[in-house]
């Protein structure tokens, strides 16, 4: 509540002191902030926060101003506040973006508008490859790069036949492809359900019983992570055929999840145990005022503001120069909470993949564990397409 | 027509060689050898996840139309008491720490809500306009989901159950079905076979279907209309909250859950006739079943002329379609629906 008015002041001040305006970075955040999965916006907006609570709310001695905008999960609403951020806001920097088909959406009035767009999560492939551009940067993933670490964990496994399930929209579609790109074994099924309506998978577990594979694979970011797995465990299939999982555990939806998540494998650039610095000090601030531990989509968040604050600091707040700004950026010279990585030609990251499990923690609380480094290194398939060079 | 017997013909046998593909030498022979009884097996189990679809739209639609047909009220907030019912249910079963217990309690508490709702609120909006009740009850969608957010937060609750109804059971040999699945098959027909000697075989149900037949006549009979009003609102309330709080456990509970499928439960009713229950029964039934079956069987029709991917994309589109060209064709062939309530 405390942090809506602190935005709702911020955004009071600025109609009332345009001159002021001039002095700060402004930062327009697009996320989803109602509806089911507003709880996913909550996160990256609370991780935003922490981010720019360690930064004393300044980069390179500008008071840093944040105007959150909800897209309602839809493509047309994203777009159109992506618009009124950079049309009447004039922003010097939007950020967020939960999913692929809204980031799609909104890409080309941002940047053809010569602003800097940093994604916090959603990763299409279209981007990585022929519509890369230079005023975008990822601090998450291209789409296919998590399940392509999956793929290669099932080949470690020895599983010789899977069934692919995930959501009909551009992500689910990308994340598919990603097993497909690299599992050895035979994909003996192959199932996209309506987006986001669909939240009953008994026809498609059904089909999995009919087909037998080894392992099912599975994609469902949010709510439906809850409703497939607890559907799964009804089915009965949970003790039969094993599930390997991308963006379907996460802090969020475990605690809905709860037991059912356990022994169940994920894959994940950032787990919020990676034992960095900059990664202790996120999570033991973010869980001191929060309570509950921080998703992948919150430490993207943060790494987001961290990402930005560099790239302000280095051209000393003169926010006109914007090749500088680039050339900082791609330099990923921030303490990132994955650990150090590197940009490729097409803004996305080139980074280690880990095996994450569910675990108790001391206090008894469900959360993630790092097992394991399943890829290090890695680097998204359509870099090539992508003509930037640099 | 004639040309669909040999299509499905090739269908079922792509089917089963698409099951058979990946038996190998380890696999067991008696499988590969008779890869019908396996595909039946897969069809039995679709219609039964049609059916079990169906009767949980019955169950939302029943409310639906009997408020619709009898009080004339376009009620767009029947979704907002499918969702109550589910939150009471996980509410409730928390305190209890039983789901049994959670459930009979969440559906007294929706039935009150429910008529509550009617005296405080819809009472205005009776003799109105369709409009005004489009705008009123959407008003209420809005009331309700912020409602929700305030009492109970913006993340949603899950709602667990009890060991003996998580895990599936062998109804036929080699046929698992999730025991919880049946519950709401059984639990559903038993309602449907209550609300069939309600309506057909008691007085109050008499008074039911009379409002439904001419309004103005039975209340100048000297019927308490407030009074039938009240009581049907609040069995239409209790009707959505049972089926959101059986919903509960296989979805989770959240904000807005009741709005998607309030979508799909006025198409059963304008289906069956509005205002008729035995046509709502049969809709919902059947709107369970073929969005199931097609779901099910319509990439791998597909994908006997289009690339597998292709048709994995697909697939999910037109199946979406198909309850909407059912509405359409019986609109076109029967405008008042398949069990029209018999002239006003």
């Amino acid at each position: 509540m405390k942090r809506i008015l602190m935005g709702t002041a911020a955004f009071v001040a600025l109609g009332a002191a345009p001159a002021a305006a001039q002095q700060s970075v402004k930062i327009g955040f697009v996320s989803t902030f109602s509806g089911p999965t507003a709880v996913i916006g909550n996160d990256m907006r609370n991780s935003f926060e922490v981010a720019l609570e360690h930064l004393g709310r300044k980069m390179a001695g500008k008071p840093v101003e944040v105007i959150y905008e909800d897209d309602q999960q839809k493509p047309e609403v994203g777009v159109q506040k992506s618009q009124k951020l950079i049309e009447s806001d004039k922003v010097d920097f939007v950020v967020g973006y939960i999913w692929s088909n809204v980031l799609l959406a909104s890409l080309g009035p941002v940047v053809n508008s010569q602003t800097f767009l940093i994604s916090a999560n959603a990763g299409p492939s279209q981007i990585a490859g022929e519509q890369c551009s230079p005023f975008f940067f990822s601090t998450s993933w291209q789409n296919d790069q998590t399940p392509q670490a999956m793929g290669e964990y099932m080949n470690q496994k020895g599983v010789k036949t899977a069934f692919l399930i995930g959501p009909n929209y551009a992500a689910g579609k990308d994340m598919l492809t990603g097993v497909r790109a690299t599992f050895k074994g035979e994909i003996i099924g192959e199932e996209l359900t309506r987006w986001p309506d669909q939240l009953d998978f008994s026809t498609e577990l059904s089909k999995v019983r009919a087909a037998k594979p080894e392992a099912v694979f599975v994609f469902y970011p949010g709510a439906a992570g809850v409703q497939f797995l607890t559907q799964y465990t009804q089915s009965g299939l949970k003790g039969q055929i094993p599930l390997y999982t991308a963006f379907t555990i996460d802090a969020i939806t475990l605690k809905l999840q709860k037991e059912l998540a356990l022994g169940v494998p994920g894959a994940q650039q950032w787990v919020n145990d990676l034992p960095n610095d900059a990664n202790k000090k996120y999570v033991a601030d973010f869980r001191k005022k929060f309570g509950n531990y921080p998703t992948f989509y919150g430490a993207q968040s943060y790494d987001a503001a961290n990402l930005l604050n560099s790239a302000v600091v280095a051209v000393n707040g003169d926010l006109s120069k914007k090749d500088a700004m680039r050339a900082e950026m791609r330099k990923a010279n921030y303490a990132s909470v994955r650990g150090p990585y590197k940009y490729g030609n097409n803004h996305f990251p080139i980074q280690n993949f880990y095996l994450q499990d569910v675990v108790k923690d001391a206090e008894g609380n469900l959360t993630l564990k790092t097992v394991a480094t399943i890829v290090k290194d890695s680097q998204d398939r359509f870099h090539d397409k992508c003509p930037m060079k640099w | 027509m004639a040309g669909l017997v040999p299509a499905i013909h090739v269908f079922l046998r792509s089917v089963s060689q698409g099951v058979d593909a990946p038996a190998k030498p380890g696999h067991d022979e008696r499988e590969a050898c008779f890869p019908n009884p396996r595909l039946m097996l897969l069809f039995v189990e679709q219609c039964l996840n049609g059916l079990q679809f169906g009767l949980l739209l019955f169950l939302l639609a029943a409310g639906l139309t009997l408020v619709f047909g009898i009080m004339d009220l376009v009620n767009l907030a029947h979704g907002s008491l499918y969702m109550l019912g589910a939150y009471f249910a996980a509410t409730f079963a928390a305190l209890t720490d039983s789901f049994v217990a959670g459930a009979v309690l969440a559906l007294a508490a929706t039935l009150v809500v429910g008529m509550a709702l009617e005296v405080v609120a819809l009472r205005r909006l009776y003799g109105r306009d369709h409009l005004d009740h489009v705008l009123g009850t959407f008003g209420l969608i809005l009331f309700f989901n912020e409602l929700v957010r305030m009492i109970w937060g913006p993340a949603g609750l899950s709602l667990s159950l009890p060991m003996w109804l998580i895990l599936p059971v062998e109804l036929l040999p080699g046929l698992y079905y999730p025991t919880y699945r049946i519950a709401i098959i059984v639990t559903a027909l038993a309602v449907a076979l209550f609300l069939y000697v309600l309506v057909m075989r008691t007085r109050l149900g008499m008074l039911i279907r009379a409002g439904a037949s001419n309004r103005e006549m039975t209340g100048a009979l000297g019927v308490n209309i407030n009074l039938l009003y009240t009581m049907v609102f609040g069995l239409g309330a209790a009707l959505a909250g049972l089926a959101g709080l059986m919903q509960a456990p296989i979805l989770t509970v959240q904000i807005g859950m009741g709005e998607n499928i309030l979508i799909l439960a006025f198409v059963v009713i304008i289906i069956g006739g509005i205002g008729s229950i035995r046509g709502a029964f049969i809709a919902a039934v059947l709107v369970g079943l073929i969005d199931t079956i097609g779901r099910a069987f319509l990439p791998d029709l597909l994908r006997l002329v289009l690339s597998s991917r292709a048709a994995s994309t697909v697939a999910p589109a037109i199946s979406s379609m198909t309850i909407y060209l059912l509405m359409a064709v019986v609109l076109v062939l029967r405008p008042e629906g398949l069990f029209p309530v018999s002239s006003k």
